[in-house]
């Protein structure tokens, strides 16, 4: 397991967190308990299993919701 | 074409605000239908393209948002051929946005300064005994470091070789250089004025006491709002509940335009505006009344507030010493005035400049001879008068007569929690002046007005010894009062508050306080502090003000009391509605949008009543 926090583009629509969680959950390799969008910094948390998914497919989901991302940190 | 839409919201909202403007003045003056229908119209559409979107993304990750309900409701609306609802209902949704957008930006701006102080690189000594720079991100514990003038301090470190002068602003709110050396501890974001050191790094990243403020903020700021998520929560059943309903009542009378009746009514248009509507007056009250407040989830905790805790300096306090108490002796006062100012002006020290402040205005005399007394004062040669300035040890040295008279006054002075300023001319007593961190004007009243607001302790942490933290507990009566407390001892204490299910509310203004105000349940910062602190709490005391504090904690109350009730206006209207329209033959689709629309306006004027909310004495 590894964490990642990706800095998004600022956010400003409350659901938008929600959009984001909600296509978080839908992906495999992900610990879904984890997932934490954090709405006022404009940053998602969250451990993902690199074996199962890497942080780019994950990148590539929230920008397909219409979300910038800025840059990621995983560790 | 999507984001574009998205990115010019505010402008179609404007838009749309003003078509529907332009469609109710032609209805009240020319009365052409086709101008007010087609007005309404583009202002639906207009409205709705942006929410449609919204809940097209959400629908797409399976998230019933409240933009599926508003769009379900609007579409309803217009097949209907309501375009007033339409529009109305568009305009209200995206206002409501708005607004929350604005105060949402606000309070960013400083979090992103915050994180902008975070020190970004740093000089690291490599294999080849050469410092180079890397990414703080490349450096780990017990890497060397190299930190040169005018740099910021990359981690929590300890100072192995090298001299300096280091400003800890950031950390402890303190602007005064700290003198760094051999042995030394440094903090993460503090920046080197003058010298270079080398450091061992100790903690790196977010286990800096920075990096731990940073992330306390983020996660702080990142709550969610108990109104929001009670709203969001409700939507997802109310939504497929009244869909369903609508459909059901179709199925079975075939009569579609009872099945959209069902869909207009069962709109929440009350809901959607009710707890912005109360949310944006009673913030507007308070920012007419030098009271910031960041959000619902702010207003509805700090109305249950039991317990309140204050950090003594600056907040009870005025912060800075000033001259409370004097006494003169003898004669010739106004000459030993100028003596004594003449000889404060040359000193830097805090009590001289509370006594320059204390006389004004004065003409100073060329002081010569001047002898600093280590732990006691000064002694000068002015006008060619031997003056000496400081505590008893110096007038003792000086072999100044201390009558019974004086030692009275000294012993009275010292007992109020004074440090003492004597004056001697020639070795006679002139001068008594006590100094001392003064009570604020009003405290003492803003706090009882507290406790008649419903707050059951007032609990006092401070770094100050105990025996001034028990002076001012005393002259306020407070709860209790804590005194020798570090930074972390407040937020320990804090935290101990909340284990025990209080709700704790933290008034401070310095970056120190920042974990403890962001720990509270409410963090309350005193405006004249660092923006560290005012970017964390979840409450901004504007200037300093305390008398704002009752106020804030009286408005919250009527806030949190007005969201409710729009909430109860908004369901109990709705369930009323859709019961008559199914079970009594009186209620039509006219009748059903008056009500609808009375339900909204009754919302609102509730809502308003909060701009002219006062906390009565």
């Amino acid at each position: 397991m590894k964490s990642a926090t990706i800095q998004l583009d600022t956010l400003t629509c409350p659901s938008c967190s929600q959009k984001i969680e909600g296509a978080l959950r839908n992906l495999d390799g992900i610990d879904k308990d984890t997932i934490k969008v954090l709405f006022n910094s404009s940053k998602v948390k969250f451990d993902f299993d690199e074996e199962k998914i890497s942080i780019d497919e994950v990148e590539s989901e929230i920008s397909m919701l219409g979300f910038e991302v800025i840059k990621s940190k995983v560790k | 074409m999507q984001r574009r839409i998205l990115k010019k919201k505010n402008l179609i909202t404007l838009i749309s605000g003003i078509l529907i403007a332009i469609a109710f003045i032609n209805k009240f003056t020319i009365g052409n239908t086709e101008i007010f229908h087609w007005a309404l119209i583009l202002a639906s559409i207009l409205g709705a393209l942006p929410i449609a979107i919204q809940a097209y993304q959400s629908l797409r990750v399976k998230v019933v948002s409240i933009d599926v309900l508003v769009t379900i409701a609007v579409l309803g609306a217009f097949l209907i051929q309501n375009y007033e609802e339409s529009a109305i209902v568009t305009f209200l949704f995206l206002f409501g946005a708005y607004l929350e957008q604005r105060t949402l930006n606000q309070t960013r701006s400083a979090i992103k300064e915050l994180i902008e102080m975070a020190p970004e690189s740093a000089l690291k000594l490599m294999e080849n005994g050469e410092f180079e720079e890397v990414d703080i991100d490349d450096v780990d514990e017990g890497d060397i470091l190299l930190v040169k003038t005018g740099a910021k301090v990359p981690v929590d470190g300890t100072v192995i070789s090298g001299e300096g002068y280091i400003n800890e602003a950031s950390i402890t709110g303190e602007s005064v250089p700290v003198e760094k050396k051999k042995g030394s501890t440094v903090y993460a974001g503090t920046i080197l004025d003058n010298g270079t050191l080398r450091i061992v790094a100790d903690r790196v990243g977010e286990d800096t006491t920075f990096g731990r403020i940073i992330e306390l903020v983020e996660e702080a700021q990142d709550s969610k709002s108990e109104a929001e998520r009670f709203i969001d929560r409700f939507a997802k059943y109310y939504t497929p509940a009244v869909l369903v309903i609508g459909l059901v009542v179709w199925l079975i009378t075939r009569d579609l335009e009872l099945a959209i009746t069902i869909l207009v009514l069962g709109c929440p248009g009350a809901l959607v505006i009710g707890v912005p509507v109360s949310n944006v007056a009673g913030i507007g009250n308070g920012a007419r009344n030098g009271v910031l407040l960041k959000g619902s989830e702010v207003i509805n905790d700090f109305s249950k507030l039991d317990t309140i805790v204050f950090d003594k300096t600056g907040t009870l306090t005025m912060g800075n010493p000033s001259v409370a108490e004097k006494e003169y002796y003898g004669e010739d006062i106004y000459e030993a005035l100028r003596y004594l100012a003449s000889v404060e002006s040359e000193s830097d020290h805090p009590l001289a400049k509370a006594v320059l402040e204390e006389i004004g205005d004065i003409e100073l005399l060329p002081v010569e001879n001047t002898e600093v007394v280590k732990g006691g004062g000064i002694v000068a040669n002015v006008d060619g008068h031997r003056i000496a300035v400081g505590n008893v040890k110096l007038m003792e040295r000086e072999g100044v007569d201390l009558n019974e008279n004086a030692r009275a006054d000294i012993d009275r002075f010292e007992k109020n929690g004074n440090s003492l300023v004597l004056t001697a001319v020639d070795g006679q007593l002139k001068i008594l002046m006590g100094v001392r961190d003064q009570i604020r004007p009003g405290v003492k009243e803003d706090l009882q007005r507290l406790r008649k607001l419903g707050v059951k302790n007032l609990i006092m942490l401070s770094g100050d010894n105990q025996g001034t933290v028990d002076l001012v507990s005393r002259e306020l009566g407070l709860t209790k009062a804590h005194g020798n407390m570090l930074p972390e001892d407040k937020s320990n204490y804090i935290k101990k508050l909340k284990e025990k299910g209080q709700i704790v509310a933290f008034v401070g203004d310095g970056v120190n306080d920042s974990p403890s105000i962001a720990l509270a349940d409410i963090g309350i910062a005193m405006g004249g502090g660092t923006d560290v602190a005012i970017e964390t709490s979840d409450v901004v005391l504007m200037n300093s003000d305390f008398s704002r504090l009752p106020h804030a904690l009286g408005l919250v109350k009527a806030t949190a009391r007005n969201m409710k009730q729009n909430i109860f206006i908004a369901i109990g209207v709705v369930v009323v509605l859709l019961y008559s329209l199914l079970f009594s033959d009186w209620m039509n689709m006219s009748i059903g949008m008056l009500v609808h629309e009375g339900s909204i306006l009754a919302v609102i004027l509730n809502g308003m009543r909060l701009l002219r909310y006062k906390l009565r004495k």
